[in-house]
């Protein structure tokens, strides 16, 4: 029996890190919301930039962290999620900045002094603000999701499969995330219905073609989960066809939603425009609709969604709202 | 075949180098081990090898019983941290600690080698004054990328304080117990048996539910 370890990277001895407690009587030069590749690099030009910098993030890394292999991120033949997330960690906390980690922006307005709320409560206080606060996996929305989360509703196909061994589970999807779900469950799963909207699968051809070697599979077309049932645990999911509309209910332990991510922009509704996908609408400065309010990475309208486009628009937003500073 | 490949090996050498005491890993098996059991003590044996200031004791379940009560230890494999007097920790491994879990192995010898944690002040302070026995099992799976800060939160907590005990459970291992504790998603953790968490909950929320018991 072999043996993966996945080790994160010790923090490097030189780098100490410097950072301070959030203060909401200051008015802060530049304040971030989101700590994943966009607000982290952004963090990196402002403080070099000289100017009083705030970041506010739930988690940090953001979906980065998510990732296992990463092989498009120039410098790096290829490097795992948590230790790209960990050198970007030490490079932000290198710097005195104003750092906040686990809490949740829940509004923003906007106005001569920009004003962040947390769900907590608290306010602070920016000249300017940068939106970085990329996309969450989408759910369906139907009665039960979120009741049973954690108790068979899973979005982490590779973290919670291994407890799925000879049961039956759905997953909801048909795109490269949900198909290479349904491979690793159909190795140990006694069975694996597929739940997909189209017509046809959307992932690749060769992750399809192994899915074919597993005679567990069964994959239903044009059919949405309408309803997730069960008292303390997932038991049963009903599945409605979308061409009959007649419904049919499958037993299952677990449900395994893959069905791509939406931009976490609840907070900014009302306040920035956004385009029909919930993005914020930015232009080539990372400029917002609202003076001195920018935004960068997943969670703007700029096409392709990468670490590394992510980071770089990080920069040009930092840039820019540093500009904007200075000139104000 | 080592189970510890060289490049991992240097990185964890590297990495033990902070420690600084002496850390004693009790673990226990039983005389026809079972193959986790096995491998459980095979890594430990390389993996104690790779600084001198961890030394590894094997112990059999049932020979050692009073070792075992000494511990708590009713299931194996088991890896029981003491500090350099062999004063128990309250911090224990049920299964083996690789994949992401070997991060919170390594804190947690880092911890009870005399390190400090990563806790706030008043954090530490609410810990210590806990009165109640406190039970935490965290079931997690090896692949799980946010199960090891759930395990090093509730054993920090555990470090603050002797009334404290935090496990790190492997939930593929000890199916039976995942099956009774219904965790269906990880990290699950059980604190005494009636409150549970889902999810890398950060260390106040343990608290508070030590505060439910
Ligand atoms: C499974 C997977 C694999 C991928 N593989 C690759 C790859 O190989 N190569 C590649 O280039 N890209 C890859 N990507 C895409 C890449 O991860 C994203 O494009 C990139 O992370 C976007 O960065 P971001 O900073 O805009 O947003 P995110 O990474 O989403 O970060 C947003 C941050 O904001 C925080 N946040 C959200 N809401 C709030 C709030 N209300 N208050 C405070 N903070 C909040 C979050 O906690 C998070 O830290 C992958 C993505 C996934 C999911």
């Amino acid at each position: 029996m072999g043996l993966d370890f996945n080790l994160k990277p010790s923090q490097d001895e030189e780098t100490e890190y410097k950072t301070v407690d959030l203060d909401p009587e200051m008015t802060y030069d530049v304040l971030i919301i989101g700590g994943g590749p966009a607000g982290l690099t952004a963090a990196v030009y402002c403080m070099r930039k000289g100017v009083s910098t705030a970041l506010i993030t739930d988690e940090i890394g953001g979906q980065v962290t998510s990732t296992t292999e990463i092989e498009n991120y120039m410098g790096y033949m290829y490097v795992e999620g948590e230790e790209l997330v960990d050198k970007f960690e030490d490079q932000v906390k290198q710097f005195e900045i104003a750092y906040q980690e686990g809490k949740r922006v829940k509004s923003i307005t906007d106005d001569q002094i920009n004003q962040v709320t947390l769900e907590d409560g608290t306010t602070y206080q920016a000249k300017s603000i940068i939106v970085a606060a990329g996309k969450s996996s989408r759910k369906i929305n139907c009665p039960g999701e979120e009741r049973l989360t954690g108790k068979g509703v899973a979005y982490c196909a590779i973290c919670d499969a291994p407890l799925y061994a000879d049961k039956e589970v759905v997953i909801v999807g048909g795109g490269n995330s949900a198909i290479e779900a349904a491979i690793d469950l159909a190795k140990i799963a006694k069975e694996v219905t597929i739940v997909q909207l189209l017509d046809h699968l959307t992932a690749d051809e060769i992750l399809i073609e192994r899915l074919e070697e597993y005679d567990n599979v069964n994959i239903l077309y044009e059919s949405e989960v309408a309803e997730i049932e069960g008292e303390n645990k997932v038991e049963n999911i009903v599945v409605q066809d979308t061409q009959q509309n007649n419904k049919q209910d499958i037993a299952a332990d677990g449900i395994f939603i893959e069905i791509g991510w939406i931009p976490n922009t609840s907070f900014v509704e009302g306040v920035l425009q956004l385009n029909d996908y919930n993005e914020i609408m930015v232009d080539c400065k990372c400029r917002t609709n609202k003076e001195g309010i920018f935004a960068a990475g997943d969670i703007t309208n700029v096409p392709f969604k990468q670490i590394i486009i992510a980071s770089g628009e990080g920069a040009k937003a930092a840039l820019s709202a540093c500009d904007y500073v200075l000139k104000s | 075949m080592p189970l510890i490949d060289d490049e991992v090996a240097e990185q964890l050498e590297e990495q033990l180098t902070v420690l600084e005491n002496e850390v004693n890993l009790a673990f226990f098996t039983q005389e026809f081990e079972c193959e986790s059991c096995q491998t459980a003590r095979q890594f430990l044996e390389e993996f104690s090898k790779l600084s001198n200031k961890i030394n590894l004791e094997i112990y059999d379940l049932k020979e050692d019983s009073d070792k075992a009560e000494e511990y708590n230890v009713d299931k194996i494999p088991a890896a029981v941290l003491l500090d350099k007097e062999k004063k128990y920790s309250g911090l224990r491994f049920f299964g083996i600690p690789a994949g992401y879990e070997i991060n919170s192995f390594v804190n947690a010898l880092k911890l009870v080698s005399g390190g400090e944690s990563e806790l706030d002040d008043e954090i530490k302070d609410t810990a210590a004054k806990v009165e109640k026995d406190v039970h935490f099992q965290v079931f997690v799976t090896l692949q799980c990328p946010y199960c090891p800060k759930a395990v090093e939160a509730t054993q920090q907590l555990a470090y603050e304080n002797d009334n404290i005990t935090a496990d790190m459970l492997d939930s593929s291992i000890f199916n039976h117990l995942a099956v009774k504790y219904d965790v269906s998603g990880v990290p699950k953790t059980i604190v005494n048996e009636t409150e549970e968490l889902v999810g890398a909950q950060p260390p106040e929320e343990f608290l508070n539910a030590i505060k439910n018991l």
